[in-house]
């Protein structure tokens, strides 16, 4: 098998998973849901809608974020069942395409989430973009993946702790704030109208290319420590 | 404490003073009269915890790469990665404190969320999780998670580094090498330049410090898990077998 195989079969493996218990979404998409119903009680979104635009792409991106990190300390916690990832380390596949088969599944899941809640968000917060609104479909792939290639291996490095919960977190939020920023800043300049995404989505770009390889770089350290 | 080490400590005490003298001796600045004096403690302590950042990833790619080779080296660079993280949190504070001490005074509020100042309490951020990372991990899984995460926190910085050209800023433009009206006044570089070699001195000081103390944890550790930590004999011969290792 050559490396692309590899990947598509651990990618295969995750989503079958995911399929047949539906966990990651359901749980994502449910608390993302009600982070947005809670952050719309801190403020009414329906009444001032230029507020509504300047503040809006935080709050898709912070929902999505907290939705995020539910799912990826339950991603490796699936593996550890039956020490299904001795058997990984044991494995003659390349470590880093198992990450990259799970980062992909984990990337599915959330973008699954956000095309379930992004009409919902639009119809709950009556938003009314002022900019071109084709812009999100590279900004929401680009900042996807920025937050899942390094939820997934700060997961996997979270394994190794003793409260891994409160781990990751912590972790991941001061490692991606330069992307959110980005994403944020990109989104809200599409909501708004009022200035281009374009600078905000080169450093979105540089961001995942630079992290991406960190993760594929580092990840057989973190796979085979014992 | 060897001799040299105490050699340092009281050349850096003399050096701190002078440092101290040049900045109280400097000029008055003519807008901000004597207020600008917390500069010439800022901006050591600013540009030195942009620099113990890549001592710790320099410590932290060494133990990676000794980890299976050279224990003794690993846990050396190890415990130098520790030192040079905590040195980076403690300038990177009082970088924090300084700045907000003077910003209270020249702009009237403690903290503005502009491009600066953010990235740099991001730099903060990012070497106390370190150190909380740390503190969480099990023992033996310590020193290989906290390498890795010092790897992408050294990324991070540049990144945070280079936001202050793509952002509008409050903080005043980079003072070195920041475009045409940049640079300080002469009759102000030595006090800059003596606070600044002084502050580093204290800085070193700190991480050689810091970095005896982890070694003889590690040591102590080692020895208690050997079940040999007091008995003097079974200390010598580990000591001695650790010195042929090297």
């Amino acid at each position: 098998m050559n490396y692309a195989q590899h990947v598509l079969t651990h990618l295969r493996k995750d989503l079958r998973l995911e399929w047949r218990t539906k966990d990651s979404i359901n749980g994502m998409l449910f608390f993302a849901l009600l982070v947005v119903v809670v952050l719309a009680m801190a403020f009414d979104p329906a009444s001032f809608p230029s507020m509504t635009r300047q503040i809006s792409g935080g709050l898709l991106w912070v929902a999505l974020l907290f939705a995020a990190m539910t799912a990826l300390n339950q991603s490796w916690a699936r593996e550890t069942n039956n020490s299904v990832l001795d058997a990984h380390r044991l494995s003659a596949a390349p470590a880093s395409a198992l990450f990259i088969g799970k980062a992909l599944a984990n990337f599915l899941f959330v973008t699954a989430v956000e095309v379930v809640l992004a009409p919902i968000f639009t119809v709950f917060y009556n938003l009314q973009p002022l900019g071109q609104t084709w812009k999100l479909l590279v900004i929401l792939p680009l900042g996807t993946w920025a937050l899942v290639v390094n939820g997934t291996f700060f997961a996997a490095l979270s394994l190794r702790t003793r409260n891994r919960e409160t781990l990751l977190p912590l972790v991941l939020l001061p490692i991606t704030m330069p992307a959110l920023l980005a994403m944020i800043q990109a989104t809200t300049a599409v909501l708004t109208g009022e200035f281009e995404p374009t600078l905000w989505i080169k450093v979105l770009v540089a961001y995942v290319i630079i992290f991406t390889t960190a993760c594929v770089l580092l990840f057989q350290t973190v796979l085979s420590a014992d | 404490m060897p001799k040299w080490a105490q050699g340092w400590l009281g050349l850096t005490v003399i050096v701190l003073t002078y440092g101290f003298y040049q900045a109280m001796a400097a000029p008055r600045e003519a807008t901000m009269g004597n207020l600008y004096r917390v500069f010439f403690y800022h901006l050591p302590h600013a540009i030195l915890s942009f620099v113990f950042p890549y001592l710790n990833l320099a410590a932290s790619l060494l133990y990676l790469f000794w980890r299976k080779r050279n224990v003794e080296r690993a846990a050396a660079a190890d415990a130098f990665a520790l030192a040079s993280a905590e040195v980076t949190v403690l300038y990177a504070t009082i970088g924090l404190a300084t700045g907000m001490l003077w910003g209270r005074a020249a702009w009237g509020i403690w903290w503005a969320w502009d491009a600066r100042m953010t990235t740099y309490l991001l730099l903060w951020l990012l070497y106390v999780c370190y150190l909380l990372v740390r503190s969480f991990s099990s023992t033996g899984q310590t020193a290989m998670i906290s390498a890795v995460l010092a790897i992408f926190a050294a990324i991070d910085v540049p990144i945070c580094f280079m936001s202050i050209r793509w952002w509008r800023t409050q903080h005043p433009a980079a003072v070195f090498g920041g475009g045409a009206n940049s640079g300080i006044d002469p009759s102000m570089a030595p006090a800059v330049l003596w606070n600044m070699a002084a502050w580093a001195m204290w800085g070193a000081f700190l991480v050689g410090m810091r970095y005896a103390i982890e070694r003889r944890r590690q040591q102590a550790s080692n020895a208690e898990a050997l079940g040999i930590l007091n008995d003097d004999a079974a200390m010598a011969v580990l000591t001695h077998s650790l010195k042929e290792v090297r």
